[in-house]
């Protein structure tokens, strides 16, 4: 089935900020999107996988190399083509076991031929894409682990079954799940860029709207993705501008003064705090055209910069999102 | 069957009725999702059963990744000399039977999730036969899963009495082909009215997810296509609504006081001309007969189920340390031990007949005889002992627990007891003793203990909550034991607020239960203490009055309610 249209999604703006910010800069590091059941969370993910923009890469690279010379010497590729392609996003199931993830032996050739062949991973696949985990709060520990060194890294190295591999696995970590189900580990929170918190809308409207277009899109669904085709090209569009605005972004040292003001108020742990920060409200300054950061701009990004890095109270009912937005507030005045 | 135009009807009917109303809905439109039907296995659940393909295939909650999702089959690429592939078994549309579904863990809950998610025409008849009502489907699944049905009322008799044709279904079900999508017709499509009122009673019956109406629409389309309608009728949308809304109702609507400007007679009059106009009032009331008379006993038993989270460690595998088990026939999987004379006691027998099949010499092992270690392992119990270190009592109060801290050290090789101390005096708690089974270091720790000031009883449970999540983490059982004999009178932000500090403790109460925490209060007060009762029983915890309590006393009484 062909997913819903990104545009088509009602309401539920910070997580598709969210997601658009890291499709603008990939180095803010992913996506959290903690919610409960039936809020549309894993609609969206697959959503934003439809909107992003293609890629240049090496025909049959298995890491999706951009260039002749990077593509790994295990590929074994005799013609090395350049070709556009989708952004590769990859999904990784809960029950994967470590080989499917990093990489092994290559079973049918060992087999059949008698040679000793890497067969690449869900890791080599997802390179310059991106990594999707639903449920990632009950991925089993070791998963996690060899995640967390990875997605750090930016290189997988394999080492097993006598073969001795390393190729790079830079991927926007997006990941989803019901907060009921179990809490992650500080370890692995950190390393996603951007968190959001998603629930059902409230307004009846609202709630209308959502299975009305999900009545149309499961109807007719060739219309209906005619029908958005245009608002997502759009968003596409709008995608490559804040790209290439990017550069041209002036930050002030004033700005970043508040950036450090702000996570030393929150007691976030570590620089990773004011790192995304910074970068997503720069993509989120490209992303509204504007010419210079201001505080509006970290206003509107710093919760979900910010309130996976905050050490948990137990008794904050509230969550940490607005615990930011009153230090924001406090802060920025 | 005559015509029923208003009212309540799927009140007439019983749930066996609604079991193979779902059925047929659920063949209708493979979009529904899947059915859980709570029933002990019994005639009546194999009657529901003969409904479905018998050839539907068949799963269970240990079955193995491989099984479900398919991958190399080892065995049969060796013997073959090329790759032999096996399909998994979610790969195929079609109805998918799951037994003992209440036993499925989160992890299989979530891959079935995904399957379902993937809209492929897969469906699901989960059958839960959960005894108590706390054992039930993971909600992962059963939110996928567009109806609910309890068959654990429904007697054999009821099934053969049925007056056939009531609900306007064919008195035989359709044989085997209960489940080939008969999608002969196109689904009727809703009006814009129809899709407002279903959205609305989910909303009024307290239901967030938005993945409820949708089922309702699903499920008033099918209704409609099995009644070879082309409209969607009150019927459809009343049926619809009870099917799929019931079970998920977290609020019971209050009935609207009735307005006296609207004449009965005329409305049903009207009903006739404009099928769909009925009052959602009257859809509730349908939905509300459904409603089980205990809903907010179970939701609270819901709320305590939450939070068993795992994902960071709490779940134990134990299949590679603990206890040996007897090994089992089992396939050389990631974390599996081969038991390798359990493996040549099953190939022995076979030896003479494999070599004279074979002609080869030597020894013959198949992967049918492959024996794994099973190990049973019990995780390690944390004791974490919160003691009051305030007021005057405080000094005995310590050294008490302090010697029931070092007795039950000192039984710690007999059992698996890690012990951990924080004590709570003036405003704030303190880590005394970290998590340790070593009596050397506690002696050590323990040896001068401050007291006096306040009580900040919350406080203290909220540093030995930390404790104990960071314990489960570590594959911990954490248990945390308070020890005091008064009311808490410091609130958790340091203030004295007798009125705050009561309702932090009572929070912090709730919070230590949610995460599934076990706790114990020990009251050493003179007289006990209501507050102290009410506490334990917000921490679904035992409650133990222990005036003047000596170590002896302590450790003995703490063993035996953690029931050794």
């Amino acid at each position: 089935m062909t997913p819903f249209p990104f545009s088509a999604i009602v309401g539920q703006d910070e997580m598709k900020r969210a997601m658009i910010l890291t499709a603008i800069d990939a180095s803010i590091g992913g996506v959290l999107v903690f919610g409960d059941r039936g809020t549309g969370k894993s609609t969206a993910v697959r959503a934003l996988a439809a909107l992003l923009p293609p890629i240049k890469a090496i025909k049959n690279c298995p890491v999706n190399s951009a260039k002749a010379a990077q593509v790994p010497s295990w590929a074994n590729l005799k013609t090395k083509r350049a070709h556009e392609m989708p952004t590769p996003v990859v999904d990784l199931p809960l029950g994967a076991t470590e080989d499917r993830v990093t990489g092994a032996l290559d079973i049918e050739k060992a087999l059949t031929k008698g040679e000793k062949a890497f067969q690449p991973g869900l890791l080599a696949k997802a390179n310059r894409g991106y990594l999707y985990i639903d449920e990632v709060n009950l991925l089993e520990d070791h998963i996690v682990d060899l995640l967390l060194d990875v997605a750090q890294s930016g290189e997988n190295v394999v080492e097993r079954e006598g073969l001795s591999i390393r190729h790079p696995a830079r991927f926007v970590l997006v990941g989803s799940g019901n907060p009921e189900e179990g809490e992650l580990r500080p370890q692995l929170l950190d390393r996603f860029g951007l968190s959001v918190e998603v629930t059902s809308p409230t307004d009846i409207d609202e709630r209308v709207e959502v299975i009305k277009r999900r009545d149309a899109f499961e109807n007719d669904n060739t219309a209906f993705m005619l029908r958005w085709q245009a608002e997502d090209a759009a968003i596409r569009d709008r995608i490559l501008t804040a790209r290439k605005a990017l550069g041209k972004l002036k930050t002030s040292d004033k700005v970043l003064k508040d950036v450090a003001e702000l996570c030393l108020a929150l007691g976030s742990d570590g620089l990773r705090g004011e790192l995304t920060l910074l970068k997503a409200a720069r993509a989120y300054a490209a992303w509204r055209d504007d010419t210079a950061l201001t505080r509006a701009h970290l206003r509107d990004v710093a919760p979900m910069a910010l309130r996976h890095r905050l050490r948990r109270d137990p008794l904050d009912e509230a969550g940490s999102g607005t615990r930011v937005a009153r230090t924001v507030d406090e802060v920025l005045g | 069957m005559a015509h029923v135009s208003h009212g309540p009807w799927t009140k007439f009917l019983d749930n066996w009725q609604r079991a193979t109303l779902a059925l047929q809905l659920l063949a209708i439109d493979p979009g529904l999702g899947g059915i859980m039907i709570r029933a002990r296995s019994g005639p009546v659940r194999d009657q529901l059963l003969k409904r479905i393909d018998p050839y539907a295939r068949k799963i269970h909650p240990a079955i193995s990744d491989e099984a479900l999702f398919g991958g190399l089959d080892l065995a049969a690429t060796l013997s073959a000399g090329h790759v032999v592939k096996k399909a998994g078994l979610l790969s195929k549309p079609g109805p998918l039977v799951l037994t003992m579904a209440e036993r499925a863990p989160v992890r299989f809950a979530a891959h079935l999730a995904m399957a379902l998610d993937r809209g492929e025409g897969l469906t699901l008849i989960a059958l839960d036969e959960g005894a108590e009502p706390d054992e039930a489907v993971d909600p992962k699944l059963s939110e996928r899963l567009a109806f609910h049905i309890d068959l654990s009322d429904v007697s054999l008799r009821d099934i053969a009495t049925i007056p056939p044709g009531i609900a306007g279904q064919p008195p035989t079900a359709p044989s085997g082909g209960g489940f080939t999508p008969t999608r002969g017709r196109e689904l009727p499509s809703v009006p814009q009215k129809a899709l407002e009122q279903i959205t609305q009673i989910a909303a009024q019956l307290g239901i967030d997810s938005l993945r409820a109406p949708l089922f309702a629409l699903r499920a008033a389309k099918a209704h409609a296509a099995l009644h070879n309608r082309d409209e969607i009728t009150a019927k459809d949308i009343e049926t619809a609504c009870a099917l799929t809304l019931a079970h998920r109702a977290t609020r019971i609507p209050e009935p609207e006081p009735k307005e006296p400007e609207a004449p009965p007679p005329d409305q049903s009059t009207d009903t006739q001309e404009n099928p769909l106009d009925i009052p959602n009032e009257l859809i509730l009331d349908a939905v509300r007969a459904l409603l089980p008379d205990n809903l907010l006993d179970r939701l609270a038993a819901q709320k305590a189920r939450q939070g068993r989270g795992n994902g960071s460690g709490a779940a134990r595998k134990g299949n590679r340390r603990g206890r040996p088990l007897p090994s089992r026939p089992g396939r050389l999987t990631d974390g599996a031990r081969l038991d390798l004379i359990g493996t040549l006691r099953a190939a022995a027998p076979w030896q003479t007949i494999r070599c004279n099949a074979t002609g080869r010499e030597g020894l013959h092992i198949r992967p049918s005889d492959f024996r794994i270690k099973r190990y049973e392992e019990k995780s390690d119990r944390l004791l974490i002992f919160t003691v009051d270190a305030s007021g005057s009592a405080a000094l005995t109060r310590l050294a008490e627990a302090k010697g029931a801290v070092e007795l039950l050290l000192s039984q710690a090789y007999a059992r698996r007891d890690h012990v951990a101390l924080v004590a709570f005096r003036g405003s704030d708690a303190e880590l005394l003793l970290p998590p340790t089974r070593s009596l050397v270091q506690t002696k050590r720790r323990l040896a001068g203990l401050p007291g006096g000031g306040g009580t900040p009883l919350a406080a203290g449970m909220r540093t030995a909550f930390d404790q104990a999540l960071q314990a489960t983490r570590k594959g911990l059982t954490p248990t945390v034991a308070i020890l005091t004999d008064g009311r808490a009178n410091i609130a958790l932000d340091g203030s004295a607020d007798r009125k705050k500090a009561a309702s932090d403790a009572q929070q912090m109460a709730k919070v230590l239960r949610s995460n599934g925490v076990g706790a114990l209060v020990i009251d050493t007060g003179n007289r006990p203490e209501l507050a102290l009762r009410n506490l334990a029983q917000t921490l679904d915890a035992a409650y133990l009055p222990l005036p003047r309590a000596d170590a002896q006393r302590l450790s003995q009484s703490v063993a035996t309610a953690l029931g050794d």
